[in-house]
């Protein structure tokens, strides 16, 4: 399909893009910060409007991009993802000093790129597109410019990020070499002959360094404690959740469609690597006092459960990817929301900060206990869908070993998650009750509240949706 | 309605949880009677569910079918029969009994009494859904949703050392109930079609190293849950930490999900697995029987007495299970039923007189028969009834286990008879230490049970006196049950 045919089906890209622009511009003519942001959410809305899903898998500017269910799906995810974040933004106080109105021009720009990562089909344009998204993420971490930890943030971020890009860049220019194309497919079927097949395995490995670090696998998520800390709390909330899904999705279709033929050799390294993530985090989340660290380690975590479906590698699998995702972006987004909340209140993000939250302030608790109990897997919420999602394609699949790993890992992981809990219902309270949350938190909440509550009791209604 | 009874049965403590969350904060005293009325309309929605329950029939009864993740073919699947009937009247009386002890609890009218009675209704709703779903996920969900509230009620109203006692019950049941998760997806892939429908999973055949991996993946959930011997020591700190009325239901309740576990899933599941494991169960029962009692011997203080006790009695549970045959599984099940009701009872009562004395510790008291005369006999009243007495429902329930184990092999039962008699050693050592000899001067102002007190205890004497007489208002509702699944898992 050329240029000009795919324009039609490229329309919320564009608005996308040109909202981003326009946010830019208004920046310079509005005082209130605060519209720009609204300005920027209206964009996300009318970009979600917009999408439509596509009825056959659409090779669109010359094959560049591919527009399938898959790719359709990670689109919702990545609006909302930045929808929820430029509306916790908006009650996010450091920002208001200056600069507010680039930052919520860059997260459109954001959206826009993480929908190229999603649809991009092509090695150039994985490329670039992760690239554009990591370029983005520098900035916004690097955002608050007099804060000594957001600049440590940005630097590591950018040192390691850099690093990982190169290796992967690396491993691009093998399947160039192999296969004299950048067409994903094509790469595809110039492997499956036998003499290249040393040289996919390195291709496959050096992916995974470039990509793992995007999704904070181990060992190469060293940079993601040190960068979550230190960001402002909203970037932090959105990198956790949004480049790290369609870091994903990438892998999964490079995996799928350049190196399906090799399952056997990737897989079992995906199920080291996986089995490594979880312990790591669920490991090392056990002694943190930063609450952002804290979900640091614990998205590490849930980082190696989704890697499972991945390392799997079957139909439930991809699905278990794709319902996971969804599950762990609902509820991480709202355990930020609260952290975001906290700290605003209290200028903290000590963990000692939500010592009696339970009296300090009761929703905040509630929904932050029903948040964590997501991400401990527990029924009927939605990480118990996404929980269960992975361990049946892992059992289906017969990896038993992997399975009862996991499970050992969701037991120490709810160890942990309770001592916050703890610290919220069965400490004393430190302080006086904090006031009410702003109208754009309060609204976020009881939308990731809602989401979280119906994925988990009503899981056939989403799957449908997203499964087909 | 009658068509839907037992999803009233399931939710309307959920309805009274939500209705709790509603009420305004300037009438914050209409909360327990909220809870109250909850409990209340469960125990008659019970009641006529009884009416309608047709005793002589094997099958499930008042099922309730529909279609939940049509993706996984998970449905809301409900329904009843000899086995778990009898869990269901026991939930709703514990549940009702245990919400009336909440009352005058201190802890729990310190404040934060809405938390406190949200909870306890969630909880009652899970309780209620383990027993009645007939679905291995919803099972799992049901199953999982009592912990949480658990968790709060032992780690917000708890003694001193709650905060300990709540997660390493959470953790260790967690724990457990994770490895039945990766059994319960065991069983749903091995089965063609693929399915969690308990009706079509029995019957389907299953090779024997299949049945042994995944039967000790459930035993791992159910064993936690019993507790049966080396995962036993989570109870002795839940049961102490927690408040009366959780006590009770702890151990009234939620001990006995365990052993329903292994009667519903494990045992008609994987029949040839359980005969496998048979003599490593009645190893597990003897063990649990011998240390539990010879431990509850060993006691200073009271509630941790009873909560050793229940190591022990619960250990019958398991022997009954062990027998494999009509006697051993009727004395188990009946066991499951009085256990509740006595050793629920023995806890309110060690809350009566903490409530008092502020202490727990036996050597303390003395004498107290003089100066508490109806709570004397009260107590000693169920003190009976643990130990075996005739005439009260424990012993008919023992006898049976007994009997049946007898039939399997002489010598389990003759170790498991050293169980009762260390019964009667700690028990009645126990009514020495507090009613008899000589009154200790600092109780001088103790003051007798009160009746609200009284009526927490009644409607559970009512039931042990009447099974001990005539057991069979309670054994004709579960007999066909567990002669028919006798007959499928015969090997």
């Amino acid at each position: 399909m050329n240029a000009i045919e795919s324009l039609k089906y490229f329309i919320p890209e564009l608005v996308l893009l040109g909202g981003a622009f326009a946010a830019l511009t208004l920046d310079f003519f509005i005082k209130q910060k605060k519209l720009v942001g609204e300005f920027s959410l209206l964009v996300i809305v009318l970009a979600l409007c917009l999408v439509k899903p596509p009825t056959q898998s659409l090779p669109l500017f010359f094959g560049f991009f591919h527009l399938d269910a898959f790719a359709h799906f990670f689109r919702y995810l990545a609006l909302g993802a930045v929808g929820v974040t430029i509306l916790i933004s908006l009650s996010y106080a450091p920002l208001k000093k200056r600069y507010a109105g680039e930052f919520y021009g860059l997260f459109l720009f954001m959206a826009f790129a993480l929908i190229l990562v999603a649809t991009a089909n092509n090695l150039l344009m994985i490329f670039l597109a992760v690239e554009f998204v990591s370029m983005l993420s520098y900035l916004l971490v690097g955002f608050l410019k007099n804060d000594p930890k957001s600049k440590e943030a940005a630097i590591k971020y950018l040192l390691f990020g850099s690093v990982c890009s190169a290796v992967m860049l690396y491993g691009m220019s093998f399947l160039y070499g192999v296969s004299g194309s950048l067409d994903l497919s094509v790469i595809g079927n110039a492997l499956f002959y036998a003499p290249f097949k040393p040289l996919a395995i390195m291709a496959v490995l050096f992916f995974f360094v470039g990509l793992g670090f995007k999704i904070s696998m181990a060992p190469f998520h060293m940079w993601a404690p040190d960068v979550y800390e230190g960001a402002p709390t909203p970037v932090t909330a959105f990198l956790t959740v949004a480049p790290k899904a369609l870091g994903f999705a990438v892998l999964a279709r490079v995996l799928v469609t350049a190196f399906g033929h090799f399952t056997n050799v990737w897989s079992p390294v995906l199920v080291i690597l996986s089995i490594l993530t979880m312990t790591l985090g669920n490991i090392t989340a056990i002694s943190q006092s930063n609450i952002k660290r804290f979900l640091a380690y614990s998205s590490i975590a849930q980082a190696g459960y989704i890697l499972m479906g991945l390392a799997v590698f079957s139909l439930l699998g991809r699905d278990a990817i794709l319902i996971y995702l969804l599950a762990y972006l609902l509820t991480n987004l709202g355990a930020f929301t609260v952290v975001l909340f906290v700290g605003g209140e209290t200028q903290s993000d000590s963990l000692d900060a939500y010592a009696g939250l339970s009296k300090r302030s009761p929703t905040a608790a509630a929904m932050f206990t029903v948040f964590l109990l997501s991400l401990a897997g527990l029924p009927p919420l939605a990480g118990f869908i996404g929980k269960y999602y992975v361990f049946a394609a892992a059992i289906q699949g017969n990896f038993i070993m992997l399975a009862v790993v996991a499970a050992i890992n969701s037991a120490i992981a709810a160890y942990y998650y309770f001592r916050v809990i703890r610290l919220m219902y069965l400490t004393p309270a430190t302080g006086p009750a904090f006031p009410a949350p702003s109208k754009s938190l309060t609204t976020a909440l009881w939308i990731l509240f809602l989401g979280v509550l119906a994925l988990g009791v009503f899981p056939s209604f989403f799957i449908t949706r997203i499964l087909g | 309605m009658t068509s839907h009874i037992l999803s009233w049965i399931v939710f309307t403590p959920l309805i009274g949880a939500v209705v709790v969350l509603f009420v305004p904060k300037s009438v914050t005293h209409w909360i327990k009677w909220v809870a109250l009325l909850t409990t209340g309309i469960v125990m008659a929605l019970t009641c006529y569910a009884l009416t309608i329950f047709q005793t002589a029939q094997a099958g499930f009864q008042m099922v309730e079918r529909a279609s939940w993740i049509p993706q996984f073919g998970v449905q809301y699947l409900l329904g009843t029969d000899g086995i778990s009937f009898p869990m269901v009247f026991l939930t709703a009386i514990i549940s009702l009994v245990a919400c009336l002890a909440s009352f005058p609890h201190v802890r729990v009218k310190e404040g934060r009494e809405k938390e406190y009675y949200f909870l306890y209704l969630l909880l009652e709703t899970g309780m209620m859904g383990t027993f009645l779903a007939l679905d291995l996920f919803l099972f799992y969900v049901l199953w999982e949703v009592v912990l949480v509230p658990m968790y709060f009620l032992i780690g917000i109203w708890g003694g001193p050392r709650r905060e300990y006692a709540a997660i390493k019950f959470f953790l260790y049941t967690l724990a457990g109930s994770l490895f039945m998760l990766l059994g319960i997806l065991g069983v749903y892939f091995a089965a063609e079609p693929h399915t969690f429908d308990m009706t079509q999973l029995v019957g389907m055949p299953r090779s024997l190293l299949f049945q042994q991996v995944v039967f000790m993946a459930f035993f791992l959930g159910f064993a936690i849950k019993v507790p049966i011997f080396p995962f036993h020591t989570w109870l002795p700190d839940a049961h102490v930490e927690a408040p009366t009325p959780i006590s009770v239901i702890l151990a009234g309740v939620l001990l006995k999900m365990g052993t329903y576990g292994f009667l519903r899933f494990s045992y008609p599941l994987f029949p040839e697995a359980t005969h496998w494991f048979q003599p490593a169960m009645a190893v597990l029962a003897i063990l649990g029987i011998i240390y539990g009692g010879f431990v509850a011997l060993a006691q200073t203080d009271f509630k941790k007495m009873v909560a050793y006790s229940s190591v022990s009695h619960m250990g019958f549970v398991l022997l009954g299970l062990a027998a494999l045959n009509a006697n051993g599984f009727r004395g188990a099940m009946l066991q499951m039923f009085t256990h509740g009701t006595i050793t629920g009872g023995l806890f309110l009562l060690v809350g009566v007189l903490y409530d008092r004395a502020h202490t727990r510790d036996l050597n303390d008291f003395g004498g107290l028969g003089a100066k508490m005369p109806s709570y004397a006999g009260i107590l000693t009243f169920f003190a009976l009834a643990s130990l075996g007495l005739p005439g009260l429902s424990g012993f008919i329930s023992e006898f049976l286990a007994l009997l049946g184990s007898y039939q399997y092999s002489k010598v389990v039962t003759g170790l498991s008879t050293i169980g009762i008699i260390l019964a009667a050693a700690y028990l009645l050592y126990m009514v020495q230490r507090v009613l008899l000899g000589k009154l200790n001067p600092k109780w001088a102002g103790l003051s007798d049970i009160k009746t609200p007190e009284v009526l927490t205890l009644v409607p559970l004497m009512i039931l042990i006196l009447g099974i001990g007489v005539y057991p069979r208002i309670i054994l004709d509702y579960m007999i066909p049950t567990l002669d028919g699944l006798l007959k499928a898992i015969k090997v």
